[in-house]
């Protein structure tokens, strides 16, 4: 279980209170207007952004001691998710390990991550040669070595077309069936949270309001939810 | 629970306006690249004060300032001011021209503007001695003409050369300020029918304002460090710099105390001349979008096209007719060079290779020390950019009088060449490699992070192959001012230690003119191939 304890982020002006669990295996969309903090929520799980107050547990742990790298958490980001300088089997290696230098088994697990993302034939390619959405399979391809139980995804998709971003998520849900791993997804497209099939926590007004079904939110959208969605 | 704000770290600044980090490195890496980079400080520090200290003690005679001393800060201060203003002067017009001008070859001019940086002092020297000396071709024209020849040594000699060098950077700076002219504006005043005129008050005169100072100061300061235009064509109670008269006073005259006045004298106006080039705003050269040029509907007029094409023409000859001079002469001398040539030439190559490894070494540390720790950084970038004010034969001198007790400084003077040359050369690498190590960790800091890559994995798998470019960049400029570094060597180096610039020294000063001229050939191939091969070798499959 991942646990917001009466979080809050401040930065300037800037002010978001957080305070509720999301249940372990979940799969949750994080929605709501640009600058309302949902990036900001993510990074403060990940490590990048120090919380004013209140504590971020995993599993009754509590995370603040623990540098970005050292968190159960594996992220993707909006952009620059890939070392152009390294081939996609190498970017995906570093999930295992930083210095690139495998075991004929880790070498093995990287070449099995690739075949599930669908990029079996790709292991050699650097970045600048693949596509958008080869590069967002590389990027989970790296997720799914890294292994961590808690998954962040801040827009990795938002650069994709509507049918390329569906085939994302869709495989995004079925590598998620194998790893169990918990889910948090930022995104700005209520199809994206449907298609998720999970919670969505929405994010307005300084706050980030408890998760709750994706579906029935969308359908009947609380006052926050309505406006952003127009 | 506010103290839970967490301990952030150095490089959140780095990445400031987005978002504070915390724990971002692991420990044991942040103190070794801090480690490494207050070493690499402390000997550039070393390097540039403690040698001048080491003149200090050992001068004696206390400090007085003689007549003659007053003449070189004269020579000194009047030379750089007459050169800069010069330069900059001349500057404006063919910057002009080619900001608002098309034609063949444009990018190619563009880029040769660029070469007198690497392109070795004595080398121009033999090629404005060819063109402008007085057996030269402007005087054997002359005297067709029934005139007498010109001469080129003494004051006007040392400023021509220093144009010859300096116009080109000029060009350049002002050029990117015009092109920073947002095209839009040039569009607006398209649409309002502005005159060339209009346009000069409303855009062109403020840019000017904004560029012209910190150009001319940047030429001023490089101007009253110069020592080998001084050397080859000044000289005498008239014409000399006080660098030149650091090298009489140490080197003909072994006058420590003389020397170790007339370095300080060097430092504080050098050191003055920097502070007030860093007050306003010195412009840095970064080449980028120099190959465009605005679309200027005004000056489609004939007059105005002609007296652009008069200014670019006149500079591409002023700066090409010498070096075409030492390729005429050089290349029928280049069969019969003497022996000496080969054994100097690798002695140049070695010592080039040598001066870029410890810049590379001391940039690469300084450049991680102050991304990751800009607290550390606020003094560390400054001590680096020291060696700009720095004066090599101070170093020298310096360097002479801590080796003299223990060894013999003669047979050090070729690594000691290239660890001067290195301290030369690290305030251009350090401006190449810190904007781009900082762009690396914005760009990848945080996914670095998120995977643990630290210490050595994000060295090696990171941070290096990011910086290719820079670091290739700052190899070939390093390896390119030492090959053709014509200045602490002479302070030290016995007749069987030259390097190739010491050689042509010696050649020139001998009247052998001719295998000079092949000499100087040789030379400038060398260096634009050391160059050119450092450059490439940071751009081939780097991937962007």
């Amino acid at each position: 279980m991942l646990t917001f304890e009466q979080v809050v982020l401040e930065q300037g002006d800037f002010r978001l209170t957080a305070d509720f669990s999301v249940t372990r295996g979940s799969r949750t969309a994080v929605m709501g207007p640009s600058g309302a903090g949902k990036s900001t929520l993510l990074a403060a799980i990940g490590g990048f952004f120090a919380p004013a107050q209140g504590r971020i547990l995993w599993q009754g742990t509590d995370l603040e001691a623990l540098s970005p790298g050292k968190r159960p958490v594996a992220m993707i980001f909006q952009d620059n998710n890939l070392f152009p300088h390294l081939t996609a089997f190498e970017n995906a290696a570093l999930g295992l390990r930083p210095s690139g230098r495998l075991n004929t088994k880790e070498t093995a697990r990287v070449q099995d991550a690739l075949a599930q993302v669908g990029l079996a034939g790709f292991a050699t390619r650097k970045p600048a040669t693949l596509s958008g959405g080869q590069q967002s399979r590389a990027a989970l391809a790296r997720m799914l070595v890294q292994d961590r139980p808690l998954v962040l995804l801040d827009e990795p998709f938002a650069a994709l077309g509507p049918a390329l971003r569906a085939e994302m998520i869709a495989l995004v849900k079925s590598l998620l069936v194998s790893t169990r791993a918990t889910l948090l997804m930022v995104t700005h497209d209520p199809a994206d949270a449907r298609a998720l099939g999970g919670d969505l926590v929405v994010v307005a007004d300084g706050v980030a309001h408890p998760p709750s079904l994706a579906g029935a939110l969308l359908d009947a959208p609380p006052a926050a939810l309505r406006e952003y969605l127009g | 629970m506010a103290d839970r704000a967490g301990p952030v770290t150095g490089r959140a600044r780095v990445r400031a306006g987005v978002l504070p980090v915390v724990g971002a490195v692991g420990r044991v890496a942040v103190t070794r690249t801090g480690i490494a980079g207050v070493a690499a400080t402390l000997a550039v520090l070393a390097l540039t004060l403690g040698t001048v200290a080491a003149v200090l003690i050992r001068a004696e005679g206390g400090f007085r300032i003689g007549p003659q001393d007053w003449a070189a800060i004269r020579f000194t201060l009047w030379q750089a001011a007459l050169s800069a203003l010069l330069s900059v002067a001349l500057a404006v017009p063919v910057a002009r021209g080619l900001a608002r001008r098309r034609f063949p070859g444009r990018a190619v001019l563009v880029t040769l503007m660029g070469a007198p940086f690497i392109l070795p002092v004595i080398v121009a020297v033999l090629g404005l001695l060819a063109v402008f000396g007085r057996s030269g071709w402007v005087s054997q024209a002359l005297g067709l003409i029934g005139f007498d020849p010109i001469g080129i040594y003494g004051l006007h000699g040392v400023i021509l050369a220093h144009v010859f060098f300096n116009l080109p950077l000029a060009t350049r700076l002002i050029l990117q300020g015009w092109l920073a002219i947002p095209a839009e504006r040039f569009r607006l005043a398209a649409t309002l029918d502005a005159t060339p005129r209009d346009i000069a008050r409303l855009l062109e005169r403020p840019m000017l304002r904004a560029v012209l100072p910190g150009t001319f100061m940047v030429i001023f300061l490089i101007c009253t460090t110069s020592f080998a235009v001084a050397l080859t064509l000044g000289g005498g109670p008239r014409a000399t710099t006080v660098e030149l008269a650091i090298y009489h006073a140490f080197r003909l005259d072994f006058d420590l105390s003389r020397a170790a006045v007339l370095a300080l004298i060097q430092l504080a106006m050098s050191g003055a001349a920097a502070l007030i080039a860093l007050r306003i705003a010195v412009p840095v050269v970064t080449g980028a979008g120099l190959d465009r040029s605005v679309r200027r509907w005004d000056a489609d007029r004939l007059a105005l096209r002609v007296i652009d094409a008069l200014w670019i023409t006149l500079a591409a000859t002023f700066l090409l007719t010498p070096l075409a001079a030492i390729a005429a002469r050089g290349l029928p001398a280049l069969a019969d060079l003497p022996v000496q040539v080969w054994a100097a030439a690798w002695r140049s190559l070695w010592v080039a290779g040598l001066s870029v490894a410890v810049t590379l070494v001391l940039a690469l540390a300084m450049t991680l020390a102050i991304v990751r720790h800009p607290r550390m950084g606020r003094w560390m970038e400054p001590v680096g950019y020291l060696a700009i004010a720095a004066s090599p034969l101070v170093i020298g001198t310096g360097l002479f009088l801590i080796l003299f007790p223990l060894t013999d400084p003669v047979a050090l003077a070729l690594p000691v060449t290239a660890l001067v040359n290195a301290v030369m050369a690290l305030p251009f690498a350090l401006r190449a490699l810190v904007p781009a190590a900082a762009e690396v960790e914005s760009r990848f800091g945080r996914l670095a992070d998120s995977l643990g890559m630290t210490g050595t994995a994000r060295l090696t798998r990171l941070t290096l192959p990011r910086l290719r470019r820079p670091l290739g960049f700052s190899a070939a400029l390093a390896g390119a001012l030492s090959m053709g570094d014509l200045g602490v060597v002479t302070l030290f180096a016995d007749p069987g230690q030259a390097t190739l610039p010491l050689l042509l020294y010696r050649l020139m000063a001998a009247y052998r003119m001719d295998q000079a001229a092949g000499v100087a050939l040789l030379l400038l191939g060398l260096s634009l191939a050391v160059f050119w091969i450092f450059d490439r070798g940071g751009r081939v499959d780097a991937d962007v």
